[in-house]
């Protein structure tokens, strides 16, 4: 089963957990009403509605409501320590969260003691703390962007705003940013970038480039990397191998962009509702 | 715990001290110190008064160390009280300076602007703010949900209601996009 830990943006929203369901264009977590925007919403959304496509159980979700401060968030860092270890999830994804490198730390001792160990995906303010922390290499899946990348390329950054210009300025250099990730131990077992192309890595090198179909302005839309996140998380979760799993995320989020005929205006539900259409359009021919 | 978890080998761990999600806050004289300390404590900040390391050529003998992800909430908060530090750099690296390079796309209709992991984009003909991604902390979905269908003139700007570096990097979005769209 998969976890998704992370915020939604509104301070009032308390801690809360369990499965996370679509409902009326949006989702809802113990009968709590979200709507979908960018984030941890959007991440959720696409969970579900793969998990539908796949006939998977509905992802579970920690969520809390955080707009910067950070007190929710560290309210959420401690539920999971206290809590972690009872559960026997097969892959956890970390997402919008404060990024804190001591809390970070504290869930990762948590996640150690776990039963049997999770598959973990970092992505957004908790992959920022996973790599300021040095436990990259504890990670399964990082998702970055480009800009995010080139912060994890940076060893000296500890945040993508204090990424060094020689290694932000060139956005065709993502192979070479890659590699320097992987030289100083900044990189989870394997990287899915998101970008035109995106690519899927690990320490030996790229994988595999999906350039198409490409809507150029995907890039603008808020939440297109969130949803890639929810959809490699499922099937990841469902048992598909890791690589298999980002190769096939990355063409379906692609195929379900292009679906909506997106404009730098498109809102991202827009395009959350095409995934379970892109999915079978890819899964079958996979099989065919 | 089970006796599993008891026998892995347990990673080691790295001291929150090391400072790797620390800032500093440097400042001309010690009273500005003094009077900052006074300020971002009474607020509840974790913060704390140490000396300068050597890469830090400027300022007083004194600096301010704090959670340098909250680097937008901690200068509003001083700046309403009228402190201004000289600079605010990294614990971990004092030498980095906060992105200046922006990457601008024109899509025709609208224009985009990336700084750092963040980007904003506009409708040209109403300066109507149509999409923010990017960013992986907390502020950003809800930077986007109260600036996202508002003009560029009439929105909030990230400074104002932002908290975190990402919300500072948008900031830099939006002055970048102001400036091209308003001169």
């Amino acid at each position: 089963m998969l976890a998704i830990v992370g915020t939604v943006p509104d301070q009032d929203f308390p801690l809360v957990t369990g499965e996370v369901l679509i409902e009326d264009g949006g989702i809802s977590i113990r009968g709590k009403r979200i709507s979908v925007n960018r984030g941890t919403s959007a991440l959720l959304a696409a969970a579900a509605k793969t998990g539908e496509a796949l006939k998977q159980p509905a992802p579970f979700g920690y969520l809390v409501g955080d707009i910067g401060l950070g007190d929710g968030s560290r309210r959420l860092y401690e539920y999971l320590t206290q809590h972690l270890e009872k559960c026997d999830f097969n892959t956890i994804a970390f997402h919008y969260l404060q990024p804190d490198v001591d809390w970070h730390n504290r869930v990762l001792f948590a996640v150690e003691e776990m039963s049997q160990r999770p598959i973990l995906i970092a992505d957004a303010g908790f992959m920022y703390a996973a790599k300021m922390s040095g436990q990259a290499a504890a990670y399964d899946l990082f998702t970055p962007d480009i800009g995010e990348l080139a912060f994890l390329a940076d060893e000296e950054a500890p945040h993508p705003f204090y990424t060094r210009g020689f290694i932000l300025h060139d956005e065709n250099r993502n192979p070479d940013l890659i590699t320097r990730a992987y030289t100083h131990e900044n990189a989870a077992r394997c990287l899915m970038v998101k970008g035109q192309p995106d690519y899927v890595a690990n320490r030996r090198g790229i994988i595999e480039m999906i350039d198409s179909p490409s809507e150029e302005s995907m890039e603008a839309i808020g939440g297109t990397g969130d949803t890639l996140t929810g959809i490699v998380a499922t099937m990841i979760a469902s048992g598909i191998e890791i690589k298999e799993a980002a190769v096939i995320a990355a063409r379906a989020n692609r195929l379900a962009g292009s679906f909506a005929k997106p404009t730098p205006a498109t809102q991202i539900m827009e395009i959350i509702q095409h995934i379970p259409g892109a999915l079978l359009e890819i899964l079958g021919k996979k099989s065919v | 715990m089970s006796l599993l978890g008891f026998l892995k080998p347990k990673k080691e761990k790295r001291s929150p001290e090391s400072g790797q999600d620390r800032g500093i806050l440097v400042f001309e004289h010690t009273s500005e110190v003094i009077r900052a300390e006074n300020v971002l404590k009474a607020d509840g900040w974790k913060i704390r008064v140490m000396g300068p390391p050597p890469e830090i050529r400027s300022g007083c003998d004194l600096v301010i160390e704090f959670p340098l992800i909250e680097e937008l909430n901690i200068l509003r908060t001083l700046q309403k009280t009228g402190i201004k530090p000289l600079k605010t750099v990294p614990v971990s690296s004092p030498l980095l300076k906060p992105v200046d390079l922006f990457q601008v796309k024109d899509f025709g209709q609208y224009l985009m602007v990336r700084a750092a992991n963040m980007k904003l984009t506009v409708e040209k003909e109403t300066l109507t703010i149509v999409n923010i991604s990017g960013g992986g902390c907390p502020d950003v979905p809800y930077l986007a949900q109260v600036m996202v269908g508002k003009t560029l003139t009439a929105a909030p700007s990230p400074r104002e209601i932002g908290h975190t570096l990402c919300g500072y990097a948008l900031q830099l979005a939006y002055e970048e996009m102001t400036r091209r769209c308003l001169r």
